[in-house]
Parts: structure tokens; C-alpha cells; sequence
């Protein structure tokens, strides 16, 4: 069973329906404005929607008939900057959250929460005390200190620096599999959402583009707009030749590219996207001949080093208005170095190529 | 000399004042916080106009409402059995009324100070209204309110129009300190003016450095946050 949404509403525009899988980190991405933060509040039963119907596991928290408040709801947020509570102690936060326990109990369970998020030496430090990192993880302890079925997390990570966001993700990820409770984590971060979430959702203007496993949905956008959220550069249209049981053939510009991609009909113009780290460069020294797949000579425009990565822009040769975009590892610029004005030949795997709708 | 009757009778004046004000002041600094309505300029200007209206503008229509021809003034007849106008009852509605914005707007300002996110923090800690309330808003108000009651208190020792047009300063009952420097001076003796003008001068200063003081601890320990 899993938290299911259904959101319609008019300012801020909601057309929503999705289903977040349980027990699993689900990341919902998407740009800014496009109703992240309004979809959590929802769920938290913060914001009221027009028309709503948000069910966990059979039991309805909004529907027709009625809207649940926040406090009988099985959620625990940590808000985009945490919202600690400025006058109480880091324990006092945390207790805060246990009032329906008894005063001891409360001190052992607030205690035991601090521990998870290892933060247990801070207890009597107030949030002006804390760094970003510190007040991140007993935001994180107060959220989960009620075991929630549901946790929020609204950019939780947006105010913290690279280097200890890095630890802060492995901790979220340590944490959620000794809880094991189902996680949505609003980001608009891809980095971000590949390295927590299993599950992502992608969203704008408060619809949904497409929701999968997080390595497919970054990997295989369904659109063009998901590919420009997904920040894919190469998006580029063709036009379908013939269409057989396993390939496809489409005419882009002067080149044919073969695709796997069977049943498709009419001749009609087609839009298709290539991710910048699945354009192979073919080793000058070592043609292929007839084994490459989709060969296509380019010259090099620029190259722009990128730390770790460098950035390859080309031009299709006998199509020179079309810009394409590769990545390559560092190393591989070492072994095979290319400059500005080289000739190169570049291939597109067939399984590569992603037909967008 | 010093006319301790007077000084008496306005450090009662101010803490009867508080105690009738705050509550109410708390509650509608808070409402007028947290709603937005199309009609609230009209309501926080309501509130405001002692402000900026002449103490005998206020007093006048004071005087008015409270008079035996009025409603008001009849209904507190009947039921206490002694005029509101020119008694220290009527002293007291007055004060309290010209007090108002001095108690609300600094209420209101602290309860503005509160995050959205510390409100949505409490809901989603389980609090209840209540619990909200005074666990984690009149806390985070606290200095507000300290400011409220300090101005109310130096205010009201220290209001001489509208006193003076509402209780006619009778001693004893309605002649607070600011009446009583006012009637000496108006008797040529001015060594007991500025005796009673000095310690006005001093329980003023004391008391508005003392809020300042509170209010600027309390933000500093809060204002990294």
C-alpha cells in the first residue's frame, strides 16, 4: 500500500495524481514555483486544497467529506530552514513533538531520536547555537520523534553547504533504512534526488510529467519538457523512414539513425533526445567500419573542462545548424586529446536514442 | 511636597489599566497578526487614532459616552449605583481605551516576528491551539509584550488631557500625579511641582529603560536563530 494523491486546485494550479511508494525515499523535483512545496503542505494538511483526496494505506486524511488535521496526521516535516523553535533548548524541541507522552518518557524518547540523528551531545544548546548541519539533523530528530508513517523533508538540504550535505545524505539514507517509514523529499537538486531517492516524480506547474524509479525517469525522459527539466541538452526532431518488429530507421539531416524502438507508424516528424554521457567518441586510430552504430562525423566546436568531466560541443557535419552535446570522463581527454576544429566521429547506440512523445 | 495620594492613585491607575487591557490586547494583536481581511486597515487605524486625535477629542466623546444621558453611563448607574464619569471606574475605561494602541502594536509586531514555518513546526509537533499558544507563541511574543506593558504603564502615569476632561481631578479619586503637578503649578507651588515632575521624569526613564533593556536581552539570545 502507498500514499496516494489526488490534488486539484487554483492558486497555487494543482493537477496532480500520484502515488508514492511505501516505505521508499520518493524525491519530488521539479523547478522552482512548480508546487513542490504546496503538494507537501497538502499532504501535511497545511494547505487546504479545493479538491482533494489523499489516502495512506485505506485510511483518507482528505477527501469529499473530510480534511484531517495536522496533529491526528502520521507526518513528520522538516521544513525548508528547519523551523526549530528559537526559545526552547534542542531537547525542548524535539519533547516538544512527544506532548502525548509523560514527562519521562518524553525525555527518553527525545533522547533516543537525538542519538539516531547523532546530534545527542547538543540537548541543551539552543538553535542560534547550531550550525546549518546541526539544525538540519535535530529538525530531522523532532520529525521523526512521533514515528511517522510519513516523512516530509521540503529542501532540506538547500541551506547547508556541499561538502556536509554529502554526510547529510548518507545519514538520511542510514536513517531511513533503520526506520523503514516512506519518505518524500522535495528538491530541485537531479544530484540530489539520484543519490537518496529510489522513486522520483517530476513536476511543473503543479503537473505531473512522469514518475518512475529514479534511474529510469533520469535516463529516459517521456517528453521534451521532462528532458528540459531533466537538463538534457540534445533534444533534436527527424523524421521516421520505416518502422520494423525491433528497429526503427529515422532521416536526420543528411544521417540515418537506426533505433530500437518497434511499432512506430506514419512518416510523420519524430523528436527524440540523446543523453550527453551515451555519445561514444570513436577512436581515430581503430575505425569500426561497419560494427559502429549510427556513426556521425562531426567537427569539435569547444571544450570546456568541467572538474572531473569535460564538455564536448559539436557540429553535425551536412547539418551544421544542429549542436550536440557529449560528456567525457577526464581521463578519456588525456588518452585521446581533441581540440577546438578537429574532426571527430561520435556513434548513437540504437538502445540509446530515446523517442520522445 | 509630595502629594502621595496622587502618586497612590496613578500607580493604581496603571496596573488596574494593565490588567483590563492586556488580555484583550493580547488576543487582538494576535488575531490582527495572523489574518488578512480586506477591512483590517480600517480596523488597525481604529485602533491607533489615540495616537493622533487631541486627548480632549478623546476626552470629549469619552465624557459623552460615559454621562448619565448615555447608555453606557445610565446602564453603570443602575448596576453600581454611582456615575462612571468623574470616578475612577470611569478613569479606568478611559485609560484603557487611550492605551490601546500602545498595548496592540508592539503585540502585534512580535507576533508578526513569528515564522510561518515555527507555526507549521507546531502543528506538525502535534500542539494543539492552546498548546501552540502558550508553549511556543506567547514565548516567542514575550518581548513584545514586555514592551506593551512597560509603554501602558509609563503611558498611563503619565496622561494628563484626557484624565483630566473624563474625572475632573477630584482628589482622592480621580486627581492622578500629571493633575495633581498641573493644580500646583496653576497655585504657584512650584517646589512641589518639580518634586512630583521629578519623579514622574524618573519612574518614566526607569521604566523605559528598563522594557529597552529586557526586550534588547531577550532578542539578542534569540536573534541568530
Amino acid at each position: 500500500m502507498s500514499l496516494s494523491l489526488e490534488l486539484r486546485h487554483n492558486g497555487p494550479q494543482l493537477d496532480f495524481t500520484a502515488e508514492i511508494p511505501k516505505g521508499q525515499i520518493t524525491a519530488l523535483v521539479g523547478p522552482s514555483g512548480s508546487g513542490k512545496t504546496s503538494i507537501i503542505r497538502a499532504i501535511a494538511g497545511l494547505l487546504k486544497i479545493k479538491r482533494a483526496r489523499i489516502c495512506l494505506e485505506g485510511e483518507c486524511w482528505d477527501d469529499n467529506r473530510r480534511h484531517l488535521p495536522t496533529r491526528e496526521r502520521s507526518i513528520g516535516l522538516v521544513p525548508q530552514h528547519h523551523g526549530l523553535f528559537p526559545h526552547l533548548s534542542v531537547l525542548g524541541n524535539v519533547e516538544t513533538s512527544l506532548s502525548h507522552l509523560t514527562s519521562r518518557d518524553r525525555r527518553i524518547r527525545a533522547l533516543e531520536c537525538l542519538s539516531l540523528a547523532h546530534v545527542e551531545e547538543l540537548v541543551g544548546r539552543h538553535p542560534h547555537e547550531l550550525s546549518g548541519g546541526q539544525r538540519q539533523r535535530v529538525a530531522l530528530a523532532r520529525a521523526i520523534a512521533r514515528n511517522p508513517q510519513v516523512l516530509l523533508l521540503d529542501e532540506p538540504f538547500s541551506a547547508i553547504d556541499r561538502g556536509m550535505r554529502k554526510r547529510l545524505y548518507l545519514e538520511l539514507r542510514r536513517l531511513h533504512t533503520q526506520l523503514g517509514n516512506t519518505v518524500l523529499l522535495v528538491t530541485h537538486d537531479l544530484d540530489e534526488a539520484a543519490q537518496l531517492a529510489s522513486h522520483l516524480l517530476l513536476i511543473d506547474q503543479g503537473q505531473l510529467l512522469q514518475a518512475g524509479e529514479t534511474t529510469k525517469v533520469l535516463t529516459r525522459p517521456r517528453n521534451e519538457q521532462a528532458a528540459q527539466l531533466l537538463d538534457i541538452p540534445n533534444v533534436f526532431e527527424a523524421s521516421l523512414e520505416s518502422s520494423s518488429s525491433a528497429l526503427s530507421q529515422l532521416r536526420w539531416g543528411p544521417h540515418t539513425l537506426h533505433v530500437s524502438a518497434a511499432g512506430l507508424t506514419g512518416t510523420g516528424r519524430v523528436k527524440f533526445a540523446v543523453l550527453p554521457q551515451n555519445i561514444l567518441l570513436v577512436k581515430t586510430d581503430k575505425p569500426w567500419g561497419s560494427h559502429l552504430e549510427n556513426p556521425i562525423p562531426t567537427v569539435v566546436q569547444d571544450v570546456v573542462a568541467l572538474g572531473w568531466e569535460v564538455l564536448v560541443l559539436l557540429e553535425i557535419k551536412g547539418n551544421p545548424e544542429v549542436q550536440l552535446q557529449m560528456r567525457l570522463p577526464e581521463r578519456a581527454m588525456r588518452r585521446y586529446p581533441i581540440e577546438t576544429g578537429s574532426e571527430v566521429i561520435v556513434c548513437l547506440r540504437s538502445s540509446d536514442i530515446i523517442l520522445l512523445e | 511636597m509630595m502629594d502621595w495620594t496622587a502618586v497612590i492613585l496613578s500607580v493604581k491607575l496603571a496596573l488596574v489599566t494593565q490588567l483590563f487591557l492586556l488580555p484583550p490586547a493580547i488576543i487582538c494583536a494576535r488575531w490582527l497578526a495572523l489574518t488578512s481581511f480586506r477591512g483590517k486597515p480600517w480596523i488597525e487605524g481604529v485602533l491607533a487614532l489615540p495616537l493622533v486625535l487631541p486627548p480632549t477629542v478623546i476626552g470629549y466623546y469619552l465624557l459623552v459616552a460615559m454621562g448619565g444621558n448615555s447608555f453606557l453611563g445610565r446602564w453603570f448607574e443602575v448596576l453600581f449605583g454611582q456615575p462612571l464619569a468623574f470616578s475612577f471606574s470611569g478613569l479606568v475605561v478611559a485609560s484603557v481605551l487611550v492605551n490601546i494602541p500602545f498595548a496592540v502594536q508592539p503585540a502585534q509586531r512580535a507576533f508578526e516576528a513569528i515564522s510561518l514555518e515555527v507555526h507549521e513546526a507546531a502543528k506538525c509537533c502535534g500542539l494543539t491551539f492552546w498548546q501552540t499558544f502558550h508553549r511556543i507563541e506567547l514565548p516567542l511574543a514575550w518581548p513584545g509584550i514586555l514592551s506593551a506593558m512597560m509603554m501602558t504603564f509609563a503611558h498611563t502615569l503619565g496622561e494628563f488631557g484626557v484624565v483630566l476632561m473624563v474625572g475632573g481631578g477630584i482628589p482622592g479619586e480621580t486627581q492622578t500625579l500629571s493633575i495633581s503637578i498641573y493644580d500646583r503649578v496653576q497655585a504657584f507651588d512650584f517646589s512641589s511641582a518639580g518634586t512630583m515632575s521629578l519623579l514622574l521624569l524618573v519612574i518614566s526613564l526607569v521604566t523605559i529603560a528598563v522594557s529597552y533593556g529586557m526586550v534588547e536581552r531577550l532578542m539578542r539570545r534569540r536573534r541568530s536563530s
